[in-house]
């Protein structure tokens, strides 16, 4: 019982690191974001390439993972996304798809259809016991590491000049460029960096998340609700939503697997018909 | 002037805009004519009509009322499934078929809508998502009922009006879906110029200015999304009729993507791009994936990426004017 809370918990804590760049994406630019995922896949692939390729540790390959799904994301951003920002949904839409089956399609060519796995340490492997709760350390490193990575984020957003102009912008876009705040150069910078946690989400979640190269579409609807579900105002809201999500999903799979999917979708389309606009938001009238 | 002579000048002006244009008369010749000039081609044709019918129900959504849909497969799947069922258990007469198809998958479209008109365009892309996992869902769970992963045979197809026999024979196959298209256009191109297809296009516009005109904003998109659905029913009941068996893959999301895609392909709003676009998409997707089957997923995203990138309403025609007026600024240059 409480070990599949902890799971939960692993798994929602990834969730919310995969997704959290892609709150910023939606809040700020109003851009509708559906290759998200496919910086995750790529992550997770280019740590699965240094580590069962070149025998890297597997902790030097995830600032690796992060560092690369953030340039290819500042490239794209920068060459192709800027285009898209002023358009229609329906257009932000088709582009982000397109994205994604091409990134899936090239995966496909290069590392093959098959799911793969990270070689992990041996310390890594394996579950001890903690007041009768079974623990997975890989579950329990997951847990460290994003708790970790969602205080500095915290930490980020409070207490930094960035911070703050990063919250005036999504705020209200046109007064903060009134103030003279470089809305752009921000963006480029939150959207990197959020592609680059999305590459570190994947690489460490390889093992739960299973990679290959459908996974950008399979997780599109998580990180959708995610962001639809905890709104993009904050990042408390994702993060519960996320949390409240892994452990759903991981309770549904355990006790009723063959209505699992079901239930999250038909608790997705209430809220999202209750609350359009997320379940932890102060009601903005944006 | 007087009241009755603006209604007047208005129904002149709706009749003058209906007329059909000589080359729509040209264009259905020319389909008509695929009957005889391609007799080897007949399954493939027959995939083009139907998938031309998807194509333009979900127009009818995303052209003419706005409403971005990235699960019309829900529809599709729904009246595939019934049309097999009912089939089963009643009769095999097919035109039955497709209009107990055609209504079910309205009525649930009459159902749906009701959630999907809710919120912005997010919140809708993400409801009729939604909707199209939780019917997949379903379909995938109830498999004493579907057939589950295994799919649903056996559906028995009557010859039409008990003299013209469809089933396992391409041509026939053909003319029968070619006809039902054909009727469904007239339809849906009579409702478009209608002022309830106006209305709609005000409503794409501007919504607020369009409520504060008088039209009943929301009853008019549950109406057309109504429609839309069942549409995709028919569409769904024909390609049940016309396959051996209805399986998942009816209602996965690949169907929901590609038929936005071809539909943008031939472009929206004038009902003609759901037909351009599914005959271009699959006649590619039969030559390119002849060569690498597992690739041609990386073609559809890079049609996707330099549609968006290039297109407006106008699909493939959009990007070859903006060529063509290229070139002729290259020539008007000194």
């Amino acid at each position: 019982m409480l070990t599949i809370l902890f799971d939960g918990i692993a798994y929602g804590m990834l969730l919310f690191v995969i997704s959290c760049g892609l709150a910023v994406t939606l809040g700020l630019m109003n851009f509708v974001n559906l290759a998200h995922g496919a910086f995750a896949m790529l992550g997770g692939y280019c740590a699965y390439v240094l580590v069962n390729f070149y025998g890297v540790p597997f902790f030097a390959s995830l600032p690796v993972a992060f560092l690369f799904a953030a340039m290819i994301g500042l490239v794209a951003e920068r060459s192709l996304y800027v285009h898209f920002y002023n358009r229609s949904h329906l257009e932000q839409v088709l582009f982000t798809i397109g994205l994604v089956f091409m990134t899936s399609a090239l995966v496909d060519y290069f590392l093959g259809s098959q799911q793969r796995f990270i070689n992990l340490p041996s310390y890594l492997q394996g579950r001890f016991d903690f007041f009768g709760v079974g623990i997975g350390k890989y579950r329990l490193l997951i847990i460290l590491v994003c708790a970790l990575i969602v205080i500095v984020l915290q930490l980020i957003l409070g207490h930094t000049r960035f911070g703050s102009r990063l919250r005036a912008a999504v705020d209200d876009q046109r007064v903060a460029r009134g103030l003279g705040i470089n809305v752009n150069r921000v963006f480029a910078l939150t959207f990197a960096a959020g592609c680059g946690l999305a590459g570190l989400g994947g690489a460490l979640g390889a093992e739960i998340l299973s990679l290959e190269p459908h996974f950008p579409l399979k997780f599109m609807i998580y990180f959708l609700i995610v962001v639809s579900v905890g709104g993009t105002s904050s990042i408390t809201g994702p993060f519960l939503a996320s949390i409240l999500l892994g452990i759903g999903d991981v309770a549904g799979k355990y006790y009723a697997p063959r209505f699992g999917g079901f239930v999250i979708y038909t608790i997705m389309i209430v809220v999202l018909v209750l609350r359009p606009q997320g379940l932890f938001t102060r009601g903005t009238s944006k | 002037m007087s009241t009755a002579d603006t209604f007047r000048q208005a129904d002149a002006a709706l009749k003058k805009k209906r007329a059909w244009h000589w080359l729509e008369y040209v264009f259905w010749l020319a389909v008509a004519a695929t009957v005889f000039l391609f007799p080897s081609q007949h399954t493939l044709l027959t995939q083009i009509a139907i998938w031309s019918l998807f194509a333009l129900s979900l127009d009818l959504l995303l052209g003419y009322a706005g409403i971005v849909s990235l699960g019309h497969a829900a529809y599709f799947g729904f009246g595939a499934y019934v049309a097999a069922l009912f089939a089963i258990n009643f009769t095999g007469e097919p035109l039955t078929v497709l209009l107990v198809a055609g209504i079910a998958a309205g009525l649930l479209g009459l159902v749906t809508s009701l959630l999907v008109l809710r919120g912005s365009d997010l919140t809708r892309l993400m409801v009729t998502l939604g909707i199209a996992l939780v019917m997949y869902e379903l379909a995938n769970q109830m498999s004493w009922l579907t057939g589950g992963a295994d799919g649903l045979t056996g559906m028995p197809v009557n010859p039409v009006f008990g003299v013209f026999p469809i089933s396992f024979r391409p041509t026939n196959s053909y003319i029968y879906v070619l006809c039902v298209l054909f009727v469904l256009f007239v339809v849906a191109r009579r409702i478009v110029h209608s002022p309830f297809g106006y209305s709609l296009r005000a409503i794409k516009g501007n919504p607020l200015r369009a409520s504060s005109i008088g039209i009943s904003t929301n009853r008019r998109l549950i109406a057309v999304y109504a429609l839309g659905a069942a549409y995709a029913g028919v569409a769904g009941a024909l390609l049940a009729q016309t396959t051996p068996v209805v399986s998942l893959t009816y209602i996965d999301f690949q169907r929901s993507a590609d038929v936005l895609l071809m539909l943008i392909i031939g472009g929206t709003g004038y009902l003609y791009g759901g037909i351009v676009g599914s005959a271009l998409f699959l006649i590619a997707q039969k030559f390119i994936g002849n060569v690498t089957p597992q690739y041609w997923e990386f073609w559809i995203g890079f049609a996707l990426v330099v549609i968006a990138l290039f297109a407006r309403d106008r699909g493939v025609f959009s990007i070859i004017e903006r060529v063509a007026n290229a070139l002729r600024k290259e020539k008007a240059k000194p």
